[in-house]
């Protein structure tokens, strides 16, 4: 008897369900008879606030000391075993995040939006290394980043690439941060951490497509050394700028250089400058047409880059679920045609007007406008600099590591016949 | 001439750090402004202002975590397949002061069960991780099974149809690795998730438009 009572009081319930999610009290709490205790919710807490610091501790005391034995012990060795413990503590057992790459884009997003709040590790995260950069070279790539770490480790019979190579496919981390910081600061995704190949292996846990991506990058990270570093990775961008100004950078000899040339293939970066001596010096002329040329290049490309990003601003916005979504909602025969998605249902029972959301859409775009603008102007910018540094040829008369992509490994070292 | 070199490269690299140092203290210091329509889900820190949110209070912590909020949940499922980790960190949490202990239970049973017993084919749990138990007549208590668990959903749907609603997805913080972005906020179809402040990590629902307490939280390493 009782049985049917409750069944159909859950028909009647079933039929005045109200569209308020909140939970109802539709039985009343029972009064128990027995010795019943009601067990706790039991709601454990997350990580301790503190191990936060600890990180960002580690990370400075790893920084210091690689940097001491890069630039003053100038140890590869020092430098394998640091980035042997980066890899276990960043990777391993902090599981990828938080990082100073992925970091990015909590600074973006942290300057375009002031309700976000910033967490203090992501910003210790991304602002320390910058400045060892700035004093002491990359030495943050060389082995406390894990990624780079564990690239380091495979790569054993690293290639030649040439120079052309080189340069073309360096384009392409520029791409990649503009399209992090555009999809950072427009609050739609975090796209670094979104394909980021290696934090599957940290976890032991990875989707097929991470898998795959980690597997590649792997697998050819042994003839190409380190492929996410120099071909994909946006924090190495800043990076390799702030290292252009760096006070102080570990250098190939430690006195002077006898061009023994002992150094000149042992570098698995390519990123090590063979000299160039003055054999026929251009002429004034020449170097004012070079100029000029370059003075109308650059202005003519950022501005090509720009008009073509913002023609591509409604593409780049399709990424953002809610402009997916007013796309959806505003398109009736599609939404005829499929079987309702879950947005589109949660969209529904939110209770929202379609208005507000093509409001908020129209936004969404109007940045994208923006952005778009921004993105195809650095980008035309970015080639620009990469033909001005073509055309331009720097003299120096020994080998030195390049400043901007030397990963400061200190393979080099090991090769140069002069000692102090 | 390397002085003239060097001279501009100390004015760069002085700009630079400035730069720094400025970006840094203004990410920091500067009051948070509450974004009355905040336009972003997936990293959303705290609003003070909209009832909407999350955060019925100012949070000065800038410790954050994530959790989702069950009055937003649609039981659609993702939470099941979408985290990084396997089984995922999103569990049916039962808050048990809300639990009206029935012997129908609409998050134990599928619909269309007619004997009320645990026979496997009865179960709405696909894991078997919700355990029924008799505690006297008519009451029985329904455990969740954390170790079984993989936040699909279908009990906490079923509880929400018919029963009080006292089976709720919650993220598990001593499961969860707190990743910059949550992959599941990503694919969230109701925007449930959002960053919580650390000291009050869980957003269960109590009766009405109360939330009940985190009181009862325990710090785990």
């Amino acid at each position: 008897m009782r049985k049917k009572a409750i069944l159909f009081l859950l028909f009647l319930l079933t039929l005045f369900q109200s569209m308020e999610s909140f939970a109802k009290q539709r039985f009343p709490k029972p009064e128990f008879e027995s010795a019943y205790t009601q067990p706790e919710t039991l709601q454990p807490g997350p990580r301790y606030e503190l191990l936060a610091y600890l990180d960002v501790l580690v990370l400075l005391s790893t920084l210091s000391l690689i940097s001491w034995l890069i630039l003053k012990k100038r140890s590869r060795k020092g430098v394998f075993w640091i980035s042997i413990f980066s890899l276990a503590y960043f990777g391993f057992y902090r599981e990828g995040c938080v990082c100073s790459i992925g970091a990015i884009q909590n600074v973006s997003l942290g300057l375009f939006y002031s309700a976000y709040t910033l967490p203090f590790t992501a910003l210790a995260f991304f602002v320390i290394p910058l400045v060892f950069t700035l004093f002491y070279g990359r030495t943050f790539c060389a082995g406390v980043c894990p990624f780079g770490a564990m690239q380091d480790l495979v790569a054993i019979q690293p290639q030649k690439m040439g120079s052309r190579l080189n340069s073309v496919l360096g384009l392409l981390p520029y791409l990649y941060l503009g399209l992090a910081v555009l999809y950072a600061a427009t609050g739609t995704d975090f796209i670094i951490c979104r394909y980021d190949p290696f934090v599957g292996i940290f976890r032991l846990n990875a989707s097929f497509g991470m898998f795959v991506f980690a597997g590649i990058l792997l697998g050819s990270g042994v003839f190409i050394a380190r492929p996410y570093c120099r071909f994909l990775c946006p924090y190495g961008v800043i990076l390799n700028w702030f290292s252009r100004f760096s006070k102080k950078h570990m250098t190939i000899t430690p006195a002077n250089c006898i061009q023994c040339k002992l150094c000149e293939n042992t570098c698995p970066y390519d990123a090590i400058n063979i000299p160039i001596t003055v054999k026929n010096p251009e002429t004034k002329q020449e170097l004012l047409k070079k100029f000029i040329l370059i003075c109308i290049l650059i202005p003519v490309l950022i501005a090509a880059g720009g008009y073509t990003g913002s023609k591509l601003h409604t593409t780049l916005a399709e990424v953002n679920p809610r402009v997916r979504l007013a796309k959806a909602v505003m398109d009736p025969v599609k939404m005829q045609e499929k079987p309702e998605s879950y947005e589109i249902k949660a969209f529904k029972s939110s209770g929202k007007p379609a208005k507000q959301l093509l409001e908020e859409t129209n936004e969404i775009l109007r940045k994208f406008y923006i952005g778009g603008w921004l993105l195809g102007g650095f980008m035309g910018l970015t080639f620009g600099l990469l033909i001005a540094g073509r055309l331009i040829t720097n003299y120096n008369p020994d080998y030195v590591p390049n400043k901007g992509t030397c990963l400061s490994c200190n393979r080099c070292i090991e090769y140069c016949p002069v000692k102090v | 001439m390397p002085s003239r070199r060097e001279f501009i490269a100390k004015c760069v690299r002085g700009g630079l750090l400035t730069g720094l140092v400025v970006l840094g203290g203004t990410l920091m210091l500067r009051p948070r402004r509450d974004d009355e329509n905040c336009k972003f889900n997936f990293a959303c820190g705290s609003c003070s202002l909209s009832d909407s949110c999350n955060q019925a209070e100012a949070v000065s912590l800038r410790s954050t975590v994530w959790q989702l909020d069950p009055s937003k949940c649609i039981q659609c499922g993702r939470c099941a397949t979408a985290c990084v980790i396997t089984p995922s960190a999103v569990k049916c949490t039962h808050a048990y002061v809300m639990c009206g202990y029935c012997d129908l239970c609409g998050g134990y049973f599928k619909p269309e069960t007619k004997t009320l017993t645990t026979a496997a084919e009865n179960q709405l749990c696909p894991t078997n991780a919700l355990k029924r138990k008799f505690i006297e007549d008519p009451f029985y208590e329904y455990t969740v099974d954390e170790l079984l668990c993989i936040g699909c959903a279908k009990c906490v749907k079923g509880c929400d149809a018919f029963g009080n609603g006292s089976l709720q997805l919650q993220i598990r913080h001593n499961r969860c690795v707190n990743c910059n972005e949550c992959s599941i906020a990503r694919v969230c179809p109701s925007e449930a998730f959002s960053r919580v402040p650390a000291n009050k990590p869980y957003l269960l629902n109590g009766f009405g438009t109360e939330r009940l307490a985190n009181d009862k939280t325990q710090q785990e390493g």
